[in-house]
């Protein structure tokens, strides 16, 4: 439910950064979210498509980079990604962990179609 | 003609900087707070009336209540035992965030309060997002909710400071597996500082409140 909040910051920052690039159209998204931050995309996807209406980033494409976790083994120094369930080392068993990644949450670059400079009376 | 924009921003960056605004209005009247952080049931408003109850003597206290229904059921209860109490009702959001308690605190007696409680929507997922401009994240598990919590909501246990363990009085009656359950938490947020107490009896409260005092004379001082 969180994801209502989050996807209007999205929008919030791709239309300031649009702006500031003189887009008349924002065309794709990218996001990258880790796979612990709790963030779901098919409900930001789904927030998204209602509160973009009528704005110039209605018909963006969001695209979705998923970072699996990654955990370090502050005892055997093994480096290994979680697909599911948090595991202790699967080399040595020790809980003495460290999370590497898997938490992002963020924007990375928006692709924006700019507004051509007015072209008067081209030659014929 | 098409152009790729590089951002890297991170989508919360607006509510922490609200956040952080937060943080200086508490630091400049030295107020120690704390974000309550829990699943519905877990004891958070009954933790917050045991703290009341039992607070070291010279620590002035204000709460602010965060209830995603109209209500004020948690912050009546507050108010019967005669601390200040604000009231946010979030109108369905699952959790709260920094612009509403930026409000709420605006609306408290900052000079008069030594520790803000802040007790959060009942929820384990959202409200672990956003920074309130807290000192100090909380997350009240609580015995029958089960030993998997770590392991199912791992995000909550990441950025907290305090670790409470509610409703020890329940353990003999029910199948909760305390060493996985910390062994969960330990590989989440290793060495995180944990009270076991319960909230009926009592049972555990001197240490959390060793701790509380310690935390606001540090503020003070």
């Amino acid at each position: 439910m969180h994801e209502l909040s989050v996807t209007e910051s999205i929008l919030k920052i791709v239309l300031q950064s649009a702006q500031e690039n003189d887009a008349e159209e924002v065309t794709d998204i990218n996001l990258t979210i880790g796979t612990l931050s709790s963030i779901i995309d098919d409900s930001v996807q789904f927030y998204w498509d209602h509160i973009s209406k009528g704005t110039i980033a209605q018909n963006a494409k969001l695209h979705f980079n998923r970072v699996l976790a990654t955990l370090k083994c502050r005892d055997c120094g093994l480096e290994y990604k979680l697909d599911e369930e948090l595991i202790p080392c699967p080399a040595c068993n020790s809980i003495n962990l460290e999370i590497i990644s898997g938490e992002e949450f963020q924007i990375d670059h928006i692709e924006i179609r700019i507004k051509e400079v007015e072209k008067n009376e081209t030659t014929r | 003609m098409k152009q790729r924009v590089e951002i890297v921003k991170r989508i919360m960056d607006s509510n922490e900087q609200l956040a952080q605004q937060n943080q200086g209005k508490l630091d400049a009247k030295n107020v120690f707070a704390i974000n309550i952080m829990a699943s519905p049931g877990a004891g958070k408003t009954s933790f917050i009336l045991q703290t009341i109850g039992r607070l070291p003597e010279g620590i002035r206290m204000g709460v602010i209540e965060g209830d995603t229904a109209p209500v004020t059921i948690d912050s009546d209860k507050i108010m019967a035992v005669g601390m200040p109490v604000v009231q946010i009702n979030t109108g369905g959001e699952c959790h709260l965030d920094a612009n509403q308690v930026g409000l709420a605190i605006d609306e408290l007696e900052l000079e008069d309060i030594d520790l803000l409680l802040i007790e959060n929507v009942g929820n384990l997922i959202c409200p672990a997002g956003f920074a309130l401009g807290q000192h100090a994240n909380i997350v009240i598990a609580s015995t029958p909710e089960g030993a998997d919590k770590p392991y199912k909501y791992p995000n909550i246990y990441r950025g907290i400071d305090v670790l409470i363990i509610n409703k020890t009085d329940l353990l003999p009656y029910i199948d909760f597996d305390m060493d996985y359950f910390r062994e969960g938490v330990e590989m989440l947020n290793p060495g995180l500082k944990t009270f076991a107490v319960s909230c009926k009896t009592g049972e555990g409260f001197e240490d959390w409140l060793a701790w509380l005092e310690e935390k606001v004379n540090e503020t003070r001082a």
